[in-house]
């Protein structure tokens, strides 16, 4: 069976995120103000065959820390897409 | 004759800089598309700069998985003589041979200028004939080339010697300023500036040229004998 997965990347804490400094800074400037903490990253979304979710869940976590991921900087998670567009 | 070769992925463009390069320093040099398993016969192997793989997910992150990469590691065990420019810095990084990755520019744009920037460590098979706190002024051209490793790896860094090379005015947001870094052993270089496009005071600077002049003449056997140190990198 199919599963749908979300894998999202986002820059491991204290690593610099100059996307994100970025965002953070031109929003108020559209009038959102109280915004903080802007992260930028990356999602990917796949259809994994497995016998069950959790079995493919492991393995885009797998590829998550292999590809997806520079594990040097960046901080992978893997979930369900069920129900996500 | 000291023979070099030139790794060419889909997508590289800097190959025949870095071939001219090697001719002007009287070396043989060979280009090796990316689908080889084989670097026998070569006395230094060059990944030079590009969008190899179109850059894609990140700069490096498909070049790693290249089938010639596993003989660049292996070449590498053995104590060659391995440079990474710009792209290839970033190829060198993702696939683990040198510490530390490549991230986007603090400003967000991409930069191409001539760039000073200062020797740090000569321990390596690039800065071995030059001087420290020498002056060279070359030029860089990316938009992924800010340093960036945490901070048990920047102490090794410090510690083990191997940062080659520091920007004077650091353009990008690199941590410590380092524009190259060594492993180890000192036989596997990535810098971002492109060295092989400062070998001429015609066409903006030479400073270049003492970085490849030793790349292509180093004493790789002293290397060898801490190549134990490279795997264990």
């Amino acid at each position: 069976m199919n599963y749908p997965v979300i894998v999202e990347v986002t820059l491991r804490e204290g690593i610099a995120d100059p996307e994100g400094a970025t965002i953070e800074r031109a929003l108020p400037a559209l009038g959102f103000t109280g915004v903080t903490n802007v992260r930028a990253g990356k999602s990917f979304r796949l259809d994994i065959e497995a016998n069950d979710e959790a079995a493919a869940l492991l393995q885009a976590t797998a590829m998550a820390e292999r590809l997806l991921s520079n594990p040097v900087i960046e901080n992978a998670v893997a979930r369900s897409a069920k129900g996500v567009a | 004759m000291t023979r070099i070769g030139v790794i060419i992925f889909p997508g590289s463009n800097c190959e025949y800089d870095a071939s001219l390069a090697m001719t002007q320093l009287g070396v043989d040099v060979d280009f090796v598309w990316h689908s080889q398993t084989d670097l026998t016969g070569f006395d230094g192997v060059i990944l030079p700069g590009g969008f190899a793989h179109g850059d894609y997910l990140r700069p490096g992150a498909l070049a790693r998985f290249s089938p010639v990469m596993d003989a660049v590691a292996r070449f590498a065990r053995e104590g060659g003589p391995v440079l990474g420019i710009c792209n290839g810095f970033q190829v060198l990084t993702e696939a683990g041979l040198l510490p530390g990755a490549l991230q986007k520019n603090r400003g967000l744009t991409f930069i191409s200028e001539p760039t000073g920037v200062v020797v740090d460590s000569t321990n390596s098979v690039l800065t071995w004939l030059a001087s420290p706190g020498q002056e060279l002024t070359i030029p860089i051209n990316h938009f992924s080339g800010a340093y960036t490793c945490d901070d048990l790896t920047y102490e090794e860094l410090q510690a083990n010697d191997q940062v080659v090379l520091r920007y004077k005015d650091n353009p990008n947001g690199s941590r410590g300023d380092i524009a190259g870094v060594a492993n180890k052993a000192g036989n596997v270089v990535g810098l971002m500036p492109h060295p092989e496009r400062a070998m001429s005071t015609l066409l903006g600077s030479a400073d270049g040229k003492i970085l490849l002049e030793g790349f292509v003449s180093a004493p790789r056997r002293e290397l060898r004998a801490s190549a134990a140190n490279a795997a264990a990198l």
